[in-house]
C-alpha cells in the first residue's frame, strides 16, 4: 500500500476545470490529449486492433455523451471523463508497490511505469474509471495533467497548459491552482457553482465541472394572435415617408 | 501497510524536448482549413496542434485535426500508381511506373480533346484547388467539370449569392462578438469546425441566446438555450411564418431595405406579358423606384429620394408597376403562412413560433448595437455611428439537402433582410472577398464545344437568365450532369451525383474518361452506392466494352472508389505537398477582411506518391493545353509550387494574394513575387489583409470597403451591392416556362420551372413527400455529421475510428415504444428504392417522426485497408442505400432528385419505414470484401506510435 504525502502548506491543487455549458462533445479535448501523451511522459498509449475487429486502445481522456431528465427538462449532456487528481485517492492508497503516486508539490497523481506491476489494483479503487491498463506494455497508466507540457521550458509559456485546455475549441477547459482561491479556475468555480464529482465516496476530487448555466431568456412578449389585416398593413406603409 | 520511499521512483522529466523543429501549415483534416503546427522530433511527428496566430482557429484543433499524425501513417494510404489487371471492381491491378501513368492517361485524354473534348467527364471530390481543376478542363474544352458541391451546399451558395452577394459557412459567419440573439439552422457538425465551436463559446459566455433549429438535438443544439425538433424540409415554412409574424407586427426595418435593399424597385404588373414581374427600367437599363415628392418614376439608387415601398403606380409608358415590399407584404400576410396554419407540418407549436418571431423583433430594434465608428456609404453620406440588429442566423446542410432548400435558404435570407441583419454589428456578416455583385457572373463556358479548343470561359459560372443556360436548341442539357439546364438553372457547382448515372446512360451523351478525384463515388457519396458501382463495372452487351470506357482516379488512400478504376493516381497526404487555399477559390478570409493560405510539405513521402495537383499541371503541359505550356511547347510550371507563385489568371491576379509584386509588398493585385512561398511559410502559411474599422460593417455600401476590395481584385467595380429581396434572374426563368423568349424549357419541365422559379422566396414539400409512395413510409431519414469524423476518412484512422467504428439508427423512444422496437433491437429501413438492416438507439431528443444515424461510418469489407470483419463493415451502415439520384420516371422520362433550381442532391427528403428485424448482428447489405489492393501493408494489430525519441528506453 501506498502513502500519500504530508500536504505541504501552500502547496498548489493543479486541476481542471471543465464547463458543461459549453462542451458541445467534439472529441478534441480526447484526441488532442491521446496525440500529446502517445509521445509523452507514458508513451506509447497503445491501440490494440488498430485497424481490426475491436479496436480498442489508451486514452487518459473519454467523452460521453447521453440524454439525462425526463421531457421537457431532458438535455443531451456530453461528459469529458479523465483523471481528477484527487487529494485523497484511493487509487494510490491500494497501490501494494508505491508505483502509483500523488505529487507533493502540485497535488498531481502519477504512475510510475518502472515500479508498475500491473495489477490493476488502482483501476478497481478508482470510482471515476479513470485509470487505463496498458495491455501491451502491462503497466497501468493515467491522465498526468501533461506534468511533461506545464512545466516544460522547451514550449513557449502560452503552450505550458494541459494539451486538452489548449485545443478545447468551445473553451469549456481551464487549468489552474484549485488551492488557491484568488486563481481564476478558483473564482470561475465560485461564480458559476462548479461542483465536484460523486464528493460524497470521499477521496476529494480536485477537477470541477461548471453545471449548464439556466437558459437565455429574453424579456419579449409575443403579439397576441390575430388575423393579419392586410389591406390595413399596406395602407400604413403606403404613407410611411422612407428615405432612399 | 508498507510504504515505499519517493527516493525510489523514476524522476519525472518535466520539460522533454518536444521537438527539433516546428514547422506550420494548414489542416486538411476536414474542409475547414485550420492553421496547424506540425512538431518534428527526428523526423518523425511528435505532435500537431492549433496554430494561436492563425485566424480561422487560433490556436484550438478539433479532434480530427488533432488525429493528423494517424492519418498521415494511414496504412490506407496508397503507394504507387495502379493499372488494372482484373475486371472493373475486383480491387486487381498492377504497380506502374508514373511515367506509365501519366502517358496512358494523356493517350486517352489526347484522343478525346482532338475529337470531342466532352467526352471527359472531370469531376472532383472535396476538392480546395477548383481554381486550378476548372482552368483544367476550361483549357481542355470540356463543360464537364465540377466538384462536390453540387452534393453538398450549392442551395446555400446559390440562394446566397442570388439574394444578398454572400452565403452562409463559406461566405459569410455570424458576428460571435456581438450578436444578441443566433439562429442556427441545420448545420452537421462536422464542419465549419473550429470557428463554429470558437464562437458557440464566445455566445454561452456572453449570455447570448442560442436557438438551434434541427430536428437532432445532438452536438451544437445540446447547449443551445432552445432547441426546435423541427421536422426535416419544413425549415422554410417556419422561417416563413416568422416571417409573416414580423410583418403583421411591422417589425421590419423599411429604412433599411430602401436604402440598402430592392424594396422599392417597382415590379412591372402586367400578367400575361413578357416583362411581367421584371424590375421597371429607366432608358439607361437601372432600376426604377416611385418618388413620392414628384409623383413620378427615377432611377431606384437616387440618394434621400423619398420612395415608395407600397401601392401601385403607373408608369408613363402606361404598364401598371408596384413596389417589390408590395408583393412581399401581400404574399406573407397571408393566413397561409401564419403560425398556427403551419406549426402542425413544422412540428413546432404556433406559439412558440409566436414569441421566436418577438423575440428576434425584440432583439432586433429594442437591443441595437451602436458602435462609435464613422463611415462613408456608397452615396458618399457620412455616418456617425455603425448601428445594428444584433440577430445573426447560419444555416447549413439540414436546409441545404432538400430538393426545396434553395428556396428555404433564400427564405432566410428575406428574414435577414427585413430587419436589416446583415452586414450590421451583431448580425450575420461577410466574410471578405464576399460581398461581390448580385450574382457574381460570369456566366458558365460550355456552350460550344471543338476539338482542341479551349471553353470560353470557366465551365461553372452564374446564368442571369434562360440565354445563359447551357441547353441545346430543343432547351436539351449541353452537360453530362445536366447542370445549367432547364432541370437546374442555377446549377452552379454542377450535380456531380449525376455524373455516373448519366455517362453509364449516355444521357444526354456518352463520355469516355471519367476522371475522378478525392471522390467516394463508389460509396458513400453517392446516393445508392450500389447502383454507382455496378453502373460503374457494367459492359455493354453488345460490345462487351465497359459503358464508361476509363476511368481514373486520383486519391491519397484505399477508399471503396479506388476498385473502380482502370488508372490509379496516387496522391499525397496534406502533410506532404504544397496547396493552396486561394481567393479564386475558397478563402480563409473572415469578416475581418481577405485572407489566403497554403499548405507545405512538411514531411517528405516515403512512397512513390504525388501531389494530385502536380499531376494535373503534368497532364496538362503533356496535353500541351494553353496556359500550362509555353510558346515553345514546354511545361509552363515546373510543379505545382511554382504555378502557384508564378500562374496569372488575369494580370497580377493569381491563386495567392499575399505577398505579391517584385518586393512582396503587394496586395490582391501585383506582379507574381518568386519569393511568394517563403514569405508564406514565414508568415505561418497564411495570409491576411486587416481590414480598418470604418470598412468592417455594411461591406455591400460602405465606399470605403468596396473601393479598397475593387483595388485589391477582389470586385470588379466599387457600385454598391444592392440585396434582392426579390430576385430578376429567377423571373426570367419563369418567363420562359410561361412561354416567353427565344430559350424556353421543354414543355414537360415548364410547370416545374415556373413554379420553383417563383422570384419571392416559396415553401413547397420536399419532392419525395409527393410521392405516391410516401404514405407507406412515415419517417423522414436524414444523417449528421459526427464532430470527430470527416465523411469517410476517419475509420481509417486508428485513433478516430475508436470514438466511432459503428452506427446506429436513431429514433424517438416514445415512438419505438409505440412500434415494440427496443433499444439495441436490429430493425430494416426500407424506402422505395431499398432496405438496409441497422441497429436502433432510443433516444428523446430527436423529431418524433425522424430517424437519423451518423454519416459514412459505414464501411464496404476490406477497403480502407480496414479488416474484413471491422465493424465499420459488419454493423456499420449506409443511409445511402435507401436513397436514389433518381426520383420515380414521370412520363417516361428520368428525374433527377433534386432542387429543382439548383440541382442539389436531396438526401434529407428520404423518407422510410422501420420494421424490426430478426436479430443476427450484422448488416445488409454486406457487399462482398474487396481485396487488399497490390503494395497495400498488412496494416498493424498493434499500433505503439511514440515520436518522442524516448520510445525505446521507456519499453518494458
Amino acid at each position: 500500500m501506498t502513502s500519500l504525502p504530508d500536504r505541504i502548506p501552500g502547496a498548489r491543487k493543479l486541476g481542471l476545470v471543465i464547463d458543461l455549458d459549453t462542451c458541445v462533445g467534439c472529441h478534441a479535448c480526447a484526441v488532442n490529449c491521446k496525440e500529446w501523451n502517445a509521445s509523452g511522459h507514458s508513451a506509447p498509449l497503445t491501440d490494440r486492433d488498430a485497424y481490426h475487429e475491436a479496436p480498442d486502445g489508451v486514452w487518459f481522456n473519454r467523452i460521453h455523451s447521453y440524454e439525462a431528465g425526463e421531457g421537457d427538462n431532458c438535455r443531451t449532456v456530453h461528459f469529458p471523463r479523465s483523471c481528477l487528481h484527487c487529494e485523497t485517492p484511493a487509487c494510490v492508497t491500494v497501490c501494494p508497490t508505491g508505483a502509483s503516486y500523488k505529487r507533493a508539490e502540485d497535488g498531481i497523481v502519477l504512475v510510475d511505469a518502472s515500479m508498475c506491476i500491473g495489477c490493476k489494483l488502482c483501476s478497481w479503487a478508482c470510482p471515476y474509471g479513470a485509470r487505463e491498463f496498458d495491455v501491451d506494455q502491462g503497466v497501468m497508466k493515467k491522465c498526468t495533467l501533461c506534468v511533461d507540457r506545464i512545466y516544460n521550458e522547451n514550449l513557449p509559456e502560452r503552450d505550458r497548459v494541459p494539451a486538452c485546455v489548449a485545443t478545447c475549441p468551445t473553451h469549456a477547459r481551464h487549468f489552474g491552482d484549485l488551492g488557491d482561491p484568488e486563481s481564476d479556475v478558483s473564482k470561475l468555480v465560485a461564480a458559476r457553482g462548479g461542483f465536484a464529482l460523486m464528493p460524497e465516496l470521499g477521496y476529494a476530487p480536485v477537477n470541477r465541472y461548471l453545471p449548464p448555466r439556466k437558459p437565455a431568456k429574453t424579456s419579449a412578449t409575443p403579439a397576441p394572435k390575430a388575423a393579419p389585416d392586410v389591406a390595413g398593413a399596406l395602407l400604413r406603409w403606403i404613407d410611411r415617408a422612407l428615405s432612399r | 501497510m508498507s510504504s515505499s520511499k519517493p527516493g525510489a521512483r523514476t524522476r519525472v522529466d518535466t520539460s522533454p524536448p518536444v521537438s527539433d523543429e516546428v514547422k506550420k501549415t494548414t489542416c486538411y483534416m476536414c474542409a475547414c482549413r485550420c492553421g496547424i503546427r506540425v512538431h518534428l522530433k527526428d523526423g518523425k511527428i511528435r505532435y500537431i496542434d492549433g496554430n494561436p496566430d492563425h485566424p480561422v482557429n487560433k490556436g484550438v484543433l478539433c479532434g480530427k485535426g488533432s488525429a493528423g499524425i494517424m492519418q498521415h501513417h494511414s496504412p490506407a494510404r496508397l503507394r504507387k500508381p495502379l493499372l488494372r489487371t482484373g475486371e472493373r471492381g475486383a480491387g486487381e491491378f498492377k504497380e506502374i511506373e508514373w511515367e506509365e501513368a501519366l502517358s496512358l492517361a494523356t493517350r486517352w485524354l489526347s484522343d478525346i480533346r482532338g475529337t470531342d473534348p466532352r467526352k471527359l467527364a472531370f469531376f472532383t471530390g472535396r476538392d480546395q484547388s477548383q481554381s486550378l481543376t476548372g482552368w483544367f478542363a476550361k483549357q481542355f474544352g470540356t463543360p464537364n467539370f465540377a466538384a462536390h458541391g453540387g452534393f453538398c451546399s450549392v442551395n446555400m451558395a446559390a440562394a446566397g449569392l442570388y439574394s444578398i452577394g454572400g452565403a452562409f459557412w463559406e461566405f459569410g459567419e455570424p458576428d460571435w462578438d456581438e450578436t444578441k440573439y443566433f439562429l442556427m439552422f441545420g448545420v452537421a457538425e462536422d464542419h465549419d469546425s473550429n470557428p463554429i465551436k470558437i464562437g458557440l463559446g464566445k455566445l454561452k459566455a456572453r449570455g447570448a441566446k442560442f436557438v438551434s433549429v434541427n430536428p437532432v438535438r445532438t452536438g451544437y443544439s445540446a447547449i443551445a438555450d432552445e432547441w426546435i425538433g423541427i421536422a426535416p424540409g419544413t425549415d422554410g415554412l417556419f422561417v416563413l411564418a416568422l416571417v409573416h409574424e414580423l410583418l403583421r407586427n411591422d417589425k421590419v426595418d423599411l429604412d433599411w431595405m430602401v436604402r440598402y435593399a430592392n424594396a422599392h424597385w417597382l415590379v412591372i404588373d402586367a400578367p400575361g406579358a413578357a416583362d411581367d414581374g421584371l424590375f421597371a427600367r429607366g432608358e439607361d437599363g437601372k432600376p426604377l423606384a416611385w418618388d413620392r415628392d414628384a409623383k413620378a418614376p427615377r432611377d431606384a439608387s437616387t440618394p434621400g429620394m423619398n420612395v415608395a415601398v407600397a401601392g401601385d403606380v403607373m408608369l408613363p409608358d402606361g404598364r401598371k408597376a408596384r413596389p417589390a415590399f408590395d408583393a412581399i407584404a401581400r404574399r406573407y400576410l397571408d393566413a397561409s403562412y401564419a403560425p398556427d396554419a403551419v406549426a402542425e407540418r413544422c412540428g413546432v407549436p404556433a406559439g412558440d413560433i409566436r414569441r421566436i418571431a418577438a423575440e428576434i423583433a425584440e432583439v432586433a430594434f429594442e437591443r441595437r448595437i451602436v458602435i462609435d465608428q464613422p463611415w462613408t456609404d456608397s452615396s458618399g453620406r457620412r455616418h456617425e455611428k455603425m448601428e445594428g440588429a444584433p440577430v445573426a442566423m447560419h444555416a447549413m446542410r439540414g436546409v441545404s439537402a432538400h430538393s426545396n432548400g434553395f428556396q428555404t435558404c433564400r427564405a432566410i435570407h428575406l428574414l435577414q433582410m427585413l430587419i436589416g441583419a446583415i452586414d450590421a454589428p451583431g448580425s450575420w456578416r461577410y466574410k471578405s472577398p464576399y460581398p461581390k455583385p448580385i450574382p457574381p457572373g460570369p456566366f458558365p463556358g460550355g456552350k460550344t464545344t471543338a476539338p482542341d479548343t479551349p471553353l470560353p470561359a470557366m465551365p461553372l459560372g452564374f446564368p442571369q437568365g434562360p440565354d445563359d443556360l447551357l441547353v441545346d436548341a430543343k432547351g436539351d442539357p449541353l452537360r453530362i450532369d445536366k447542370a445549367f439546364s432547364w432541370e437546374a438553372p442555377l446549377a452552379l457547382h454542377g450535380l456531380m451525383h449525376m455524373a455516373i448515372a448519366n455517362a453509364h446512360a449516355g444521357d444526354p451523351y456518352r463520355v469516355d474518361t471519367l476522371f475522378l478525384y478525392m471522390a467516394n463515388m463508389a460509396w458513400n457519396s453517392s446516393m445508392n452506392p450500389g447502383e454507382a458501382s455496378r453502373m460503374l463495372a457494367d459492359k455493354d452487351p453488345a460490345t462487351g466494352d465497359y459503358r464508361i470506357p476509363h476511368v481514373i482516379y486520383c486519391d491519397a488512400y484505399a477508399s471503396e472508389t479506388v476498385a473502380y478504376a482502370d488508372l490509379v493516381l496516387p496522391d499525397t497526404t496534406y502533410l506532404e505537398r504544397w496547396d493552396c487555399v486561394s481567393l479564386l477559390d475558397r478563402p480563409i478570409g473572415s469578416a475581418h477582411g481577405p485572407a489566403d493560405a497554403i499548405r507545405q510539405p512538411v514531411v517528405k513521402p516515403d512512397r512513390d506518391v504525388r501531389s494530385f495537383q502536380e499531376t494535373l499541371i503534368a497532364i496538362g503541359a503533356r496535353l500541351g493545353l494553353p496556359g500550362f505550356v509555353d510558346a515553345e511547347g514546354k511545361p509552363k510550371y515546373r510543379d505545382y509550387a511554382d504555378y502557384l507563385a508564378n500562374h496569372e489568371r488575369a494580370p497580377g491576379i493569381g491563386p495567392l494574394a499575399g505577398f505579391r509584386g517584385e518586393d512582396g509588398t503587394a496586395i490582391g493585385r501585383g506582379a507574381p513575387n518568386p519569393r511568394q512561398l517563403d514569405a508564406y511559410v514565414a508568415n505561418g502559411c497564411f495570409w491576411q489583409h486587416h481590414l480598418p474599422p470604418e470598412q468592417l460593417y455594411f461591406k455591400f455600401a460602405n465606399r470605403d470597403y468596396l473601393e479598397g476590395a475593387k483595388a485589391m481584385g477582389l470586385i470588379p467595380d466599387a457600385s454598391q451591392i444592392v440585396m434582392q429581396l426579390y430576385s430578376e434572374p429567377l423571373q426570367r426563368f419563369r418567363l420562359a416556362a410561361r412561354g416567353h423568349g427565344a430559350v424556353q424549357p421543354p414543355d414537360r419541365l415548364r410547370a416545374r420551372v415556373d413554379a420553383a422559379c417563383d422570384p419571392l422566396p416559396i415553401w413547397y414539400p420536399p419532392v419525395e413527400d409527393g410521392l405516391a409512395s410516401a404514405a407507406a413510409h412515415p419517417f423522414h431519414a436524414i444523417t449528421q455529421r459526427p464532430m470527430a469524423m470527416y465523411h469517410s476518412w476517419g475509420s481509417q484512422n486508428a485513433w478516430l475510428r475508436q470514438i466511432f467504428s459503428r452506427n446506429f439508427l436513431f429514433m424517438a423512444r416514445a415512438k419505438a415504444a409505440s412500434m415494440d422496437v427496443a433499444d439495441h433491437d436490429w430493425v430494416w429501413v426500407e424506402s422505395r428504392v431499398g432496405r438496409v438492416k441497422c441497429r436502433v438507439r432510443l433516444m428523446d431528443g430527436v423529431n418524433p417522426d425522424t430517424v437519423w444515424t451518423w454519416n459514412a461510418i459505414g464501411k464496404r469489407s476490406g477497403a480502407w485497408n480496414l479488416a474484413p470483419d471491422a465493424p465499420e463493415s459488419k454493423e456499420g451502415f449506409l443511409l445511402n442505400h435507401v436513397l436514389s439520384e433518381f426520383l420515380p420516371d414521370e412520363a417516361g422520362q428520368r428525374r433527377s432528385n433534386s432542387d429543382p433550381v439548383t440541382g442539389q442532391a436531396a438526401w434529407f427528403d428520404a423518407r422510410v419505414r422501420v420494421t424490426k428485424a430478426d436479430q443476427a448482428a450484422e448488416t445488409s447489405p454486406r457487399p462482398s470484401t474487396l481485396k487488399r489492393y497490390v503494395g497495400l501493408p498488412e496494416p498493424p494489430r498493434i499500433l505503439r506510435y511514440d515520436a518522442s525519441g524516448a520510445g525505446k528506453e521507456k519499453a518494458r
